[in-house]
């Protein structure tokens, strides 16, 4: 019996590691009579190796499917172990990874078998029990199947803090290249339907409080990057589309991992996965959600791929040399947020700190704004008089010689002989 | 220079802050500790823990600071470290010597000082609440021993009292030698002998309990190693990030990494 519940847990854990959506955060569920956990702003629980957080029991609940996508594991032409979790099965181990402080909650996604609302109805009864006779008030995220009917969503939705659904490849052209069973607008259908309920929801909640929860942590998505020839342009816009559209709590990038033989059109295997590229989407990422940045100032068609020798931020700040230098005494939060080197922290800290007298440039190293990177596009109280004028790249070879980026390697200065 | 030394309470450090004002000393080093170095000319001093001045102190800051720098300022006592004393009884004196609210003027080095050493305290809270990893007793008890760096067990109370509300739970401070227990009901304070019950504790090797555990403790401690194993992705290994996100001093106590 135990040896049989390892297997599966190993097989269906090892099929859904390539969701890397992770996050534990945005709901606010509350433990209800005396019942079993809580959530709040998230918690990573443990680290994997490759220095992805463990929040979230992420399994599938079968890794059997119909499909067959180019990119995905579980696709029905490739030939790996099948296993199917019990409902059951599922219910204990979340409970009991739970009370030991293992996990913050599930993450329930599933390969489709027999049809979409055959494989959704089964998650949620595993959802149900678990909110309904566990009293379990921790965190849950769902896969929504592409296709679903909209009733099952809707009744989903009533019981979990998260639902997502994947846009797998950023263009329509690669999905259709890689997965022609799938569109866009299928994906883009289910997101609407969560959305008009969400909205929905919460307009009657303003006239009767008693309204249930609706998916309190909102939507997500995810894009596999680097798998087809995919402009970073593509991508952001796209995600900034779906931000925008579907009020998307996170889009996540995931750099494609090879994993297929057979399709020769994909990155063979063995070839390193695009971790730099994913590293300045999810940068540019931020600054369109926290900086105030607009997706059109971070490509455009003139630059169509992010600068991967610096960051999105920096590369902005070098093409727009009229913007700078910012005097940190005078301007306003907005412009201080993006000058590169100031983070949201120290942005706030500055503007507290002026009220109290002039900032000094020893201030602002001892707040944490890292100085070498900022001392190109500010001024404050202490900077010199006279100082020279410097095209954006001189600033950017400046930049670029004075640190080393963890991404490239070190050259022994060993002899490789290449054996 | 004086020097005051307290007895480790936050009375005591809100007592000294009160005698500083008493006798006009304002260049004064605290210490909680009674054999501490001193300067030749030096005063040493031992201030007594006095509640009632204590309490006009703390008064006093909570008319001249947010609740935001309330906050801050019993994070920072609870890293019970000497600088960080130092620079709580300097803040008090420059939030107490000037007319108007300063504790946001983060261009003063005691300001930053508490702002930084709070968040050093918050990371250990949060890894607290992410890290303990408890075990099922035979009598139905969570049991959980860690070695927090700074002495966060008040701060992290909450969050498990709301989470683990079905269950006993004991969470124990081993280098501080005391744990809290919650009993289904509340919350209590509690002091035991660590080197009984985790046989491994003198050597820093994975911890060992001696208690009797529940019998399918085993089952869901092993299918968790296994979990642990099967989500890394081996293309892209990186020990330098995960050692920065699990720094080894932690290993011990988590059964996914045994040390």
């Amino acid at each position: 019996m135990s040896d049989r519940i390892r297997e599966k847990l190993q097989i269906l854990a090892d099929a859904a590691k390539y969701d890397v959506s992770c996050s534990s955060s945005g709901s606010n569920r509350k433990n209800k009579d005396k019942g079993l956990g809580n959530t709040g702003s998230g918690i990573c629980h443990s680290y994997t190796e490759d220095g992805r957080c463990v929040s979230l029991l992420k399994i599938l609940f079968s890794n059997v499917c119909i499909y067959d996508c180019a990119y995905c594991v579980s696709r029905r032409s490739n030939d790996v172990k099948r296993a199917a979790f019990t409902v059951q099965e599922v219910v204990d181990l979340t409970m009991n990874f739970y009370r030991r402080n293992y996990i913050e909650g599930l993450f329930l996604s599933s390969g489709i078998f027999k049809s979409a609302d055959y494989t959704m109805e089964r998650m949620l009864q595993v959802v149900k029990k678990l909110r309904l006779e566990e009293n379990f008030n921790g965190y849950i995220h769902l896969k929504t199947i592409p296709g679903a009917s909209q009733e099952i969503i809707t009744e989903a939705g009533l019981y979990v803090d998260r639902m997502s659904i994947n846009l797998e490849m950023p263009t329509e052209a690669g999905l259709q290249k890689f997965a022609p069973e799938k569109t866009h607008a299928e994906v883009q259908k289910d997101l609407g339907i969560v959305r008009d309920r969400l909205i929905q929801f919460k307009d009657e909640r303003k006239l009767i409080r008693s309204v249930p929860k609706f998916v309190p942590a909102g939507q997500t998505t995810q894009m596999v990057v680097g798998a087809h020839s995919e402009t970073d342009q593509d991508i952001i816009l796209m995600a900034d589309r779906h931000y925008k559209e579907f009020k998307l709590k996170r889009v996540y990038y995931s750099g494609y991992i090879p994993i297929n033989e057979q399709e020769k059109s994909l990155p063979a295997i063995g070839s390193t996965p695009p971790l730099l590229r994913e590293n300045r989407l999810y940068q540019s990422d931020w600054l369109m959600r926290f900086y105030g940045f607009d997706a059109a100032e971070l490509v455009d068609e003139k630059h169509p791929n992010l600068d991967l020798e610096v960051d999105p931020k920096l590369a902005w700040a070098l093409r727009h040399p009229e913007q700078f230098p910012v005097d940190l005494n005078r301007a306003d939060y907005r412009m201080i947020l993006r000058v590169p080197g100031i983070g949201v922290r120290s942005a706030k800290k500055i503007v507290q700190a002026r009220r109290f007298g002039n900032i000094h440039i020893d201030q602002l190293k001892r707040i944490g704004v890292a100085y070498n990177r900022a001392q190109h596009f500010i001024r404050c109280a202490d900077t010199p008089k006279f100082i020279k004028d410097q095209l954006p790249s001189q600033i950017r070879n400046q930049i670029l010689q004075s640190g080393q980026s963890k991404y490239t390697q070190q050259l022994s200065p060993q002899l490789g002989f290449g054996f | 220079m004086a020097t005051y030394c307290f007895d480790g309470s936050m009375t005591g450090l809100l007592s000294c802050v009160f005698r500083a004002f008493q006798f006009k000393e304002f260049q004064v080093n605290v210490t909680r500790d009674e054999h501490a170095q001193n300067g030749l000319f030096d005063d040493f001093i031992q201030v007594v823990s006095n509640e009632e001045h204590a309490q006009r102190v703390w008064q006093g800051l909570k008319q001249k600071t947010s609740s935001q720098s309330q906050r801050n300022f019993y994070y920072t006592f609870l890293s019970e470290n000497q600088t960080a004393d130092q620079h709580l009884f300097n803040y008090c004196l420059y939030v107490f010597q000037h007319s108007y609210k300063v504790d946001e003027n983060y261009g003063h080095p005691d300001v930053l000082a508490l702002a930084q050493w709070t968040k050093q305290v918050g990371r250990e809270k949060h890894r607290m609440e992410a890290f303990v990893r408890f075990k099922k007793c035979q009598d139905g008890l969570f049991l959980s021993l860690v070695r927090p760096d700074f002495n966060v067990l008040p701060l992290i109370e909450r969050h498990f009292k709301a989470r683990y509300q079905d269950q006993r739970w004991l969470i124990y401070d081993e280098k501080r030698k005391y744990g809290i227990y919650y009993d289904l009901q509340q919350v209590h304070q509690i002091e035991m002998n660590a080197h009984e019950v985790d046989t491994k504790l003198a050597s820093g090797f994975s911890q060992s309990f001696t208690i009797e555990l529940d019998e399918q403790e085993l089952l869901y401690d092993q299918l968790w190693k296994d979990y642990f194993q099967s989500v890394n992705i081996q293309a892209r290994q990186n020990m330098k990030l995960h050692i920065q996100y699990v720094p080894k001093r932690y290993w011990r106590y988590m059964n996914e990494k045994s040390i």
